[in-house]
């Protein structure tokens, strides 16, 4: 069957690595493709990149640290942040990547999606959204969770989907950062409207936050998280050890399954 | 030297440098010439199969690696690469392939129960059917990377491994020196590696009496 994704998601300015700081025994923490090539031996099933800068300097920087990292680490890597046009999918796609996230990018432009899919393939399109309840209402948000679009989530994430997106990542503004547990209401809500995989993103505190998910949710496929792997609150292959305990599919090597 | 076959399909980076983290020299090529050279060949592919195929016909790159795979030279196909050694394949219609190796490619939605998801994407065990060279690194169970809606079926003369998606799909295939995987070694990790290392370690003579007589 099918293992259930464990996806670090490393936050990349100028070409290094934000937030990462608390690793011991590696000698450069900040350095994207050192902590690319860790989590990847830790059993990691994929890696985010996420590209925060702005400026075309730092734009170049992301690219440049994407094919190192791409050159040594052989899992799939999806790649986030500032993608607005096919050519930015083709820029990242070059450098390695395997998928590209789109999430602003798509809302202000909703055929960039089926354009993606078309050219590249539905597998390669992933749908990012950021949701925020208003009014009870689950809500699109934009421009990193700054800006109200008043779109449903549940009808945005139909439209992506049938207009090409291959993965969905829904990220919840109400328990991001509060690090007690996935939102699994919004979570249900996603994984009953759609047929194609869920990532779940936002809220994990614990390992057990990613025991209940999998136990409560079987439509959701992955879960996401950042500070918690980086901080070493929770360690990839201690997480992985107690996921295959608990009788989620997990991916071990031959020598953890014995 | 080992030659990837570049047909304009798909992109070649991971592939290319799972090859070079492994120590191998690898050439991307589309020239029969350099076909005609290799020890080896690798025949990438992603994306639709009625255009792998029509861009391999149009350049005609299909009846070299056909001559050539008759000399007994070792082939390894990847995903659409490997779905193209069959006879055909029934995605968006019907395409004859190589013919290397006897079998179709139809719909995993046939096959599969219809509460799973399309396409068969993520970390998936691999169960082997019978030994074979490329798996000497291997253990029973150990994981790979898939992406793929289409599956090979009435190969079982040349199945060496299946996955289970509710119904065991076929994962990797060899007849003589034609070998197969439905997977991306290139994305799989250490286990992907170690596949593209035992390939590159096949000998085209005494491996491929070997599984001729299995």
């Amino acid at each position: 069957m099918i293992t259930k994704r464990i996806i670090p998601c490393l936050d990349v300015k100028n070409g290094r690595v934000v937030k990462g700081t608390n690793f011991k025994g590696l000698s450069d923490v900040e350095d994207p493709v050192t902590l690319a090539s860790h989590y990847s031996l830790c059993g990691a099933d994929e890696l985010v990149f996420y590209d925060i800068t702005a400026s075309s300097e730092g734009r170049a920087l992301f690219t440049d640290i994407l094919t190192k990292t791409a050159k040594k680490v052989f899992i799939p890597l999806t790649v986030g942040g500032g993608i607005n046009t096919l050519e930015d999918f083709d820029r990242v796609l070059k450098c390695g990547a395997d998928k590209v996230s789109v999430n602003s990018g798509a809302i202000r432009n909703p055929a960039l999606i089926g354009e993606a899919a078309k050219r590249y393939g539905d597998q390669c399109v992933v749908l990012s959204v950021d949701i925020k309840r208003v009014d009870g209402r689950f809500t699109v948000f934009s421009k990193g969770g700054r800006e109200n679009t008043h779109l449903d989530a549940i009808d945005w994430i139909r439209h992506g989907v049938d207009s090409g997106a291959g993965e969905i990542v829904v990220n919840s503004i109400d328990t991001d950062g509060v690090k007690r547990g996935f939102d699994l209401e919004m979570l249900k809500a996603v994984g009953d409207a759609v047929n194609v995989p869920v990532i779940a993103s936002g809220g994990a505190g614990s390992i057990e936050d990613f025991i209940t998910l999998f136990k409560t949710l079987p439509t959701v496929d992955a879960g996401l998280a950042a500070s918690i792997f980086h901080f070493g609150e929770v360690s990839i292959a201690s997480l992985k050890e107690a996921l295959y305990r608990a009788g989620i599919p997990t991916r071990l090597t031959s020598s953890e399954r014995t | 030297m080992t030659v990837i076959i570049d047909y304009g399909v798909g992109n070649l980076f991971s592939l290319i440098s799972s090859f070079e983290a492994i120590g191998a020299e690898v050439t991307v090529s589309a020239s029969p010439d350099m076909i005609r050279k290799a020890d080896r060949l690798i025949l990438p592919g992603v994306g639709a199969f009625r255009d792998a195929r029509e861009k391999l016909m149009l350049s005609g790159l299909d009846k070299t690696i056909i001559e050539e795979v008759g000399k007994g030279k070792p082939l390894l196909g990847i995903c659409l690469g490997m779905q193209m050694l069959f006879d055909k394949s029934y995605e968006y219609g019907e395409y004859e392939g190589l013919g290397l190796l006897r079998g179709e490619v139809r719909p995993i939605a046939e096959v599969i129960d219809p509460a799973l998801k399309i396409p068969h994407i993520g970390w998936n065990a691999l169960h082997f059917t019978r030994p074979s060279p490329l798996f000497r690194y291997l253990n029973e169970g150990d994981y790979v990377y898939f992406v793929h809606s289409y599956y090979a079926c009435g190969c079982e003369d040349s199945l060496i491994a299946t996955a289970d998606y509710s119904h065991p799909l076929t994962a990797a295939v060899s007849h003589g020196s034609v070998y197969g995987c439905q997977f991306h070694p290139e994305k799989s990790g250490e286990v992907g590696l170690k596949i593209l290392r035992a390939f590159l370690e096949i000998d085209p003579v005494k491996d491929t009496e070997r599984s001729t007589v299995c």
